[in-house]
């Protein structure tokens, strides 16, 4: 989906041209540089997304053990993934731990698989009502109040990043409100995202194994080590530009 | 119109055959009403297998919809005489499934309640917001061709609403199959060969769709097809039978020869419990070999029961096909760390298990009795079903053109 569609939508128009109107400013107040609109984290309310960040993540694998699934539990209590299910299948996941293993030399891996926040999401060109959304500072979102439960994105997602609600829910955080019979997936923790935080599997990881940054400032960490050392698109192939890199597969 | 209505079908059980269509679509709805308050956590589906049996109907459904409509368009649009009477049911047939498959399709999700917002809210990126256009002009065409081929006042204009539908049906189902088509994601969509396939596959569905209703209703009104008629219609259905073999073979054949592909159609094919079953059986054996017996062998394709069997034994194939391709599609792991051994709590690296639940089999069951229904009440009220004048087609020649 493109950006203009993005500000096509009546409660994001305002947004979007406060984006502009933002980064206008920022061009033309002498001695205020895009970079550090970037770099300002944290945004007041009513304040846009802004196009100069890009948020991303970088994993290294090398760091994450097999057992640990801390980041899960995390994200589990953050975002209220608390339903019980019969069928595990029929389960939310939006960050699992996958485990790796290459069948010709026995090397192996642990990571934490989420969304990827594509630059170019096929989940957002499918999406018939325009429910999945990337937003100006690349977040990959789901739109629960116009979703209407086709499951075409998660036909589309590569990465198997997106789950159905297959249930009622109880109990939800007021701050990520899910809803049965839609479809869901990490959203980057953005409600912390946007107060200046981190998300929460980033904080919780005991080895510091994930890296959250703005792809776009090259003066942040993230992008500091991955302009240094190798890191890895899943499914390269596809083209789709990940905001999540991994380090050491 | 008067006059003609004086010829609408005399159906001796017509009240009973209606309370069965009305029971079936009862039921589906019922089961959609059950799936929307518990959520589908009371289907077989899951966050692997996501679309499940109802897609199954609906998109035979819908794809048989605008195949269902070939008859009409060979008869307006390519001027064959047999088929010029055959017009009026096959517009309303293919009006009756697209409304039977939109009807399982839109109650089997996740939010059924928000059909508005489907409608209101269009993303034109995607392959399913196109539907929002191409779903209501096709009612629209086809309506239209049906209203100017009963008319007789205004039978002129009629060629142009059945070439503007023709056309239309094709793009229909073009971007049917590129709902598939386009899907970058997994091994078993991504082709640019599924398109045309799923056109062909149009063409033979809903042929069978077409002969089956029209067998059943002559015979429930006392009357026969006319045996060179018959015979014909069958012919065109053996060869629609063998192009969409020969599609399948090339979707096959296309996947094989990339190398990182051979390990799903090994799967689809080989391995896949459930999936090489259906496939070889269902769609091979039932839904191809079998029509082709009853269309060209001599000894079956001269019993008046042949025509029935071979559109059963086709739509049971179409449906045998679309388990495959839809499920089995979805079954296969994603391969998201090719080459790689791949295990998660989330069921990476493994089959996925998908068994259909009672809801979602009467929902689908509940399609075609929506399409049942919806036919037999239309074809009681007006005069769809073809009145063939056998002398004048014998002497114009047109039986044998």
């Amino acid at each position: 989906m493109s950006e203009d569609r993005i500000e096509n939508k009546s409660r994001r128009s305002f947004v979007g041209a406060a984006a502009v109107a933002g980064i206008g400013v920022a061009a033309l107040a002498p001695g205020l540089k895009l970079i550090e609109v970037a770099g300002a984290a944290q945004r007041a309310p009513g304040e846009p997304a802004s196009s100069a960040v890009r948020w991303g993540m970088l994993i290294d694998t090398s760091k994450c053990a097999s057992g640990c699934d801390a980041c899960v539990k995390a994200c589990a209590l953050e975002n209220g993934i608390n339903e019980t299910v019969t069928d595990a299948r029929q389960g939310s996941q939006w960050i699992r731990k996958i485990d790796l293993k290459d069948p010709k030399t026995g090397q192996e891996h642990s990571l934490p698989m989420l969304c990827q926040h594509c630059e170019h999401p096929p989940c957002v060109d499918v999406c018939p009502t325009g429910a999945s959304m990337k937003r100006a500072d690349g977040i990959v979102l789901v739109d629960r109040h116009i979703c209407i439960g086709c499951r075409y994105c998660m036909m589309a997602c590569p990465y198997k990043a997106r789950s159905l609600v297959h249930m009622p829910l109880t109990e939800q955080n007021p701050l990520v409100p899910r809803g049965q019979g839609c479809v869901e997936a990490c959203t980057f923790c953005v409600h912390r995202v946007d107060r200046g935080q981190q998300p929460a599997c980033v904080e919780a990881c005991p080895e510091k194994a994930m890296l959250f940054g703005n792809l776009n400032d090259p003066n942040s960490e993230i992008a500091q080590r991955i302009a240094k050392e190798k890191t890895t698109q899943v499914r390269a192939d596809l083209k789709l530009n990940l905001g999540v890199r991994y380090q050491g597969i | 119109m008067q006059s003609a209505l004086t010829q609408r079908l005399r159906i001796p059980n017509f009240y009973l055959l209606a309370a069965i269509g009305a029971i079936l679509t009862v039921a589906g709805t019922l089961a959609a009403f059950y799936m929307e308050h518990h959520g589908h956590q009371v289907t077989g589906m899951n966050n692997q297998v996501f679309w499940g049996l109802p897609h199954v109907f609906a998109i035979f459904l819908i794809v048989g919809a605008s195949g269902v409509l070939n008859v009409a368009s060979i008869g307006t649009v390519f001027g064959k005489k047999v088929y010029k009477p055959r017009g009026p049911l096959s517009g309303l047939l293919a009006i009756t499934m697209l409304a039977a498959g939109l009807f399982v399709i839109m109650l089997d999700l996740g939010r059924a309640d928000r059909l508005i917002v489907a409608m209101t809210h269009v993303n034109w990126t995607s392959v399913f917001g196109w539907n929002m256009v191409l779903y209501p002009v096709f009612f629209g065409l086809v309506g239209l061709y049906v209203w100017l081929l009963l008319d007789r006042k205004m039978y002129a204009y009629s060629k142009a609403a059945g070439t503007a539908a023709f056309i239309w049906r094709l793009v229909m189902t073009t971007g049917t199959g590129s709902i598939f088509g386009f899907v970058v994601a997994r091994q078993a969509y991504h082709s640019a060969v599924i398109a045309p396939m799923f056109i062909i596959m149009s063409f033979a569905w809903g042929l069978a769709m077409f002969l089956l209703f029209q067998t059943a209703m002559y015979k429930w009104q006392g009357t026969q097809l006319n045996e060179e008629i018959r015979l014909r219609l069958n012919n065109l259905l053996g060869t629609f039978v063998a192009a969409v073999a020969y599609f399948v073979v090339v979707y096959h054949l296309t996947n094989i020869y990339y190398a990182k592909q051979t390990a799903f159609e090994h799967f689809i094919l080989v391995s896949g419990g459930i999936y090489p079953q259906l496939f070889w059986v269902g769609f091979v054996v039932v839904g191809t070999l079998l029509p082709l017996l009853f269309v060209f062998v001599p000894a079956l394709r001269n019993t008046p029961s042949s025509s029935i069997l071979a559109s059963i034994f086709t739509i049971l194939g179409g449906l045998a096909f679309l388990y495959v391709f839809i499920i089995g599609g979805q079954a296969y792991p994603l391969e998201i760390f090719p080459g790689m051994e791949v295990k998660s709590s989330f069921f990476d690296g493994v089959v996925d298990p998908y068994t259909p639940s009672l809801p979602e089999i009467l929902l689908s069951i509940g399609g075609f009795g929506l399409y049942f229904l919806l036919s037999l009440l239309a074809v009681h009220v007006l005069p769809f079903m073809p009145q063939d004048d056998i002398a004048q087609l014998q002497a114009s020649g047109a039986l044998h053109d």
